[in-house]
């Protein structure tokens, strides 16, 4: 058997350690097991989400069904494909959420409380989620006036919109640069 | 360029609520810089890019000038281990990080990696059960952050992390807890059976059998999505509360029961640890364990807290090749560890001789 940390050597260690009172088996080289044995003091996390999203791929919970259509899925921004993030179980960007979100659900799920954030808000998207909604119903508003063929009202409602999606757009644009 | 110094954390200083039982409370949060790369999957100028942006946005801050900023790729492997020894950093940022670098303040309580597993990871680390207070000066530093820095966000999800188990508030809060009684009456394993129902994850470092080195276990929580920031610390407060009671009732049956091989235990601890000549980190953090028990039960009065945690700190390879100021491989750290903790016992004892 080979060593699982440097997979060089000889594993001739044999630890079994528990987590959440459940057993693990780690095999190691005489070397990283020294290395090893000073370092887990640091409690560094240990949980698994390659093995969760293995067993419940295996399970079919995530798509083993139409496994090549899962695996080809691919964020845009970053290119990472599913199958890439289920070897690495990590995420790309900020992109690859709403990329692979119906893939993630299940996994979500099964590691969380809920599945929307109920939390702390950013200031900035406090600002601009607050925004969004007064131009939703702007334009809702100018829908109304165009319906009653009140068409000064609708002009006036139409330039504002126009100025304030023109100043977003500038604003998002100096943040990316 | 400042060098790292062995210097006690604030964590250190061993005085806060319920210091006796719980070590230090840490809460730390996960953000990424909108429209960039995350760390895993970005390239080299990427990482490069958002430590400039990181460091030209928070550098002159007015609320962060007690901070220090250490670039990962200017300290030594000894620097670096000594940092994650003291739980400042991790591992990853020590070892595998591109252009990672920490933002420190002075008194180590609070601070920042930059281009961890996600571009910032915001901790704060104090002593004994403060994790409200732990998450109010993470909190603090994230608006600061967040006027120069905007923050990958999704209103449904939250704040974007690279793993999946770091989504929603990017939280996640721990407790390092000293259990020997618990441990020793067996009723741990219940306990570390039940934790993961109430989403709480437990670890710590196993040997043969069931026996825990050190008789410290850290418990945190493992959801992040679906509770609010102050649900999680909540609810991890009240179980760590609980935890805390059956520990104190453990110790005060242990008490009535075996006063005297308690008493000579943590006595044999200290005489070992002031006088062995050859010791590994895993003896040390044992005796360690014995003479705080000892300590935290009234019978013996000659050590402190903090210097129970500088003492836990120092045997640590890092650590104790910084303050021998040299390299040192595993036999020749054997023979340095006692000598270390013989100078750390003399100072402490300097300093209680002089009334201060
Ligand atoms: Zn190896
Ligand atoms: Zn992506």
């Amino acid at each position: 058997m080979l060593c699982q940390e440097c997979r060089r050597a000889e594993a001739n260690i044999h630890i079994v350690k528990q987590v959440n009172g459940k057993q693990t088996e780690i095999n190691l080289c005489e070397q990283c097991a020294r290395k090893k044995e000073e370092l887990d003091f640091t409690f560094e996390p240990q949980f698994s989400l390659h093995k969760l999203f293995t067993s419940m791929l295996n399970q079919g919970l995530i798509g083993a069904r139409e496994e090549k259509e899962a695996a080809a899925l691919q964020c845009p921004t970053c290119k990472l494909t599913f199958a890439q993030f289920g070897q690495i179980g990590r995420l790309g960007c900020g992109s690859c959420v709403g990329a692979f979100e119906e893939r993630l659900k299940p996994l979500l799920r099964r590691i969380h409380a809920g599945s929307t954030h109920t939390g702390k808000v950013p200031a900035r998207a406090r600002i601009r989620v607050r925004r969004l909604r007064e131009l939703d119903k702007l334009k809702e508003e100018l829908q109304q006036k165009v319906q009653k063929e009140e068409f000064e009202d609708a002009a006036l409602l139409r330039d504002q919109i126009r100025d304030m999606e023109q100043e977003m757009s500038t604003e998002s644009k100096g943040e990316k640069e | 360029m400042k060098q790292v110094q062995f210097s006690l954390s604030r964590w250190m200083e061993g005085s806060g609520p319920d210091i006796d039982i719980v070590i230090s409370s840490r809460v730390r949060a996960a953000r990424n810089i909108a429209g960039h790369t995350f760390p895993c999957l970005a390239a080299a100028d990427e990482t490069a890019a958002v430590f400039n942006k990181v460091n030209s946005a928070l550098g002159g801050k007015p609320g962060l000038a007690s901070f220090t900023f250490w670039p990962m790729n200017k300290l030594s492997d000894l620097e670096k281990q000594s940092l994650v020894e003291k739980h400042l950093i991790s591992l990853f940022l020590a070892r595998e990080s591109n252009n990672g670098a920490l933002l420190l303040r002075e008194d180590e309580a609070l601070g920042v990696m930059i281009n961890e597993e996600d571009h910032l990871r915001i901790q704060s680390i104090l002593p004994g059960l403060q994790l409200e207070e732990a998450w109010s000066e993470t909190d603090r530093l994230d608006d600061i952050i967040e006027e120069e820095l905007e923050y990958a966000f999704d209103q449904k999800y939250g704040y974007l992390t690279a793993c999946p188990t770091n989504i929603g508030t990017g939280i996640r809060a721990s407790v390092m807890l000293h259990l020997p009684a618990l441990i020793m009456n067996r009723q741990i394993g219940r306990i570390i059976g039940t934790l993961p129902q109430v989403g709480l994850t437990v670890r710590g470092l196993y040997g043969e059998g069931t026996e825990v080195i050190g008789n410290i276990v850290q418990v945190s929580n493992q959801v992040t999505l679906g509770q609010s920031e102050e649900e999680i610390i909540s609810n991890l407060h009240s179980v760590v509360r609980q935890v805390i009671e059956q520990e104190q009732n453990a110790r005060q049956a242990l008490l009535d029961k075996e006063r005297a091989s308690l008493a000579d235990k943590a006595w044999r601890a200290l005489g070992l640890l002031r006088y062995a000549q050859v010791m590994s980190s895993r003896e040390a953090i044992q005796l360690i364990s014995d003479l705080r028990l000892g300590y935290d039960l009234g019978l013996i009065k000659t050590v402190d807290h903090k210097l129970l945690n500088e003492l836990l700190v120092l045997i640590r390879p890092g650590c104790l090749q910084l303050l021998a100021k040299r390299e040192l491989n595993d036999r020749e750290r054997n023979l340095e560890r006692p000598v270390q903790i013989k100078e750390a016992l003399d100072r402490h004892r300097t300093k209680v001789d002089k009334g201060t």
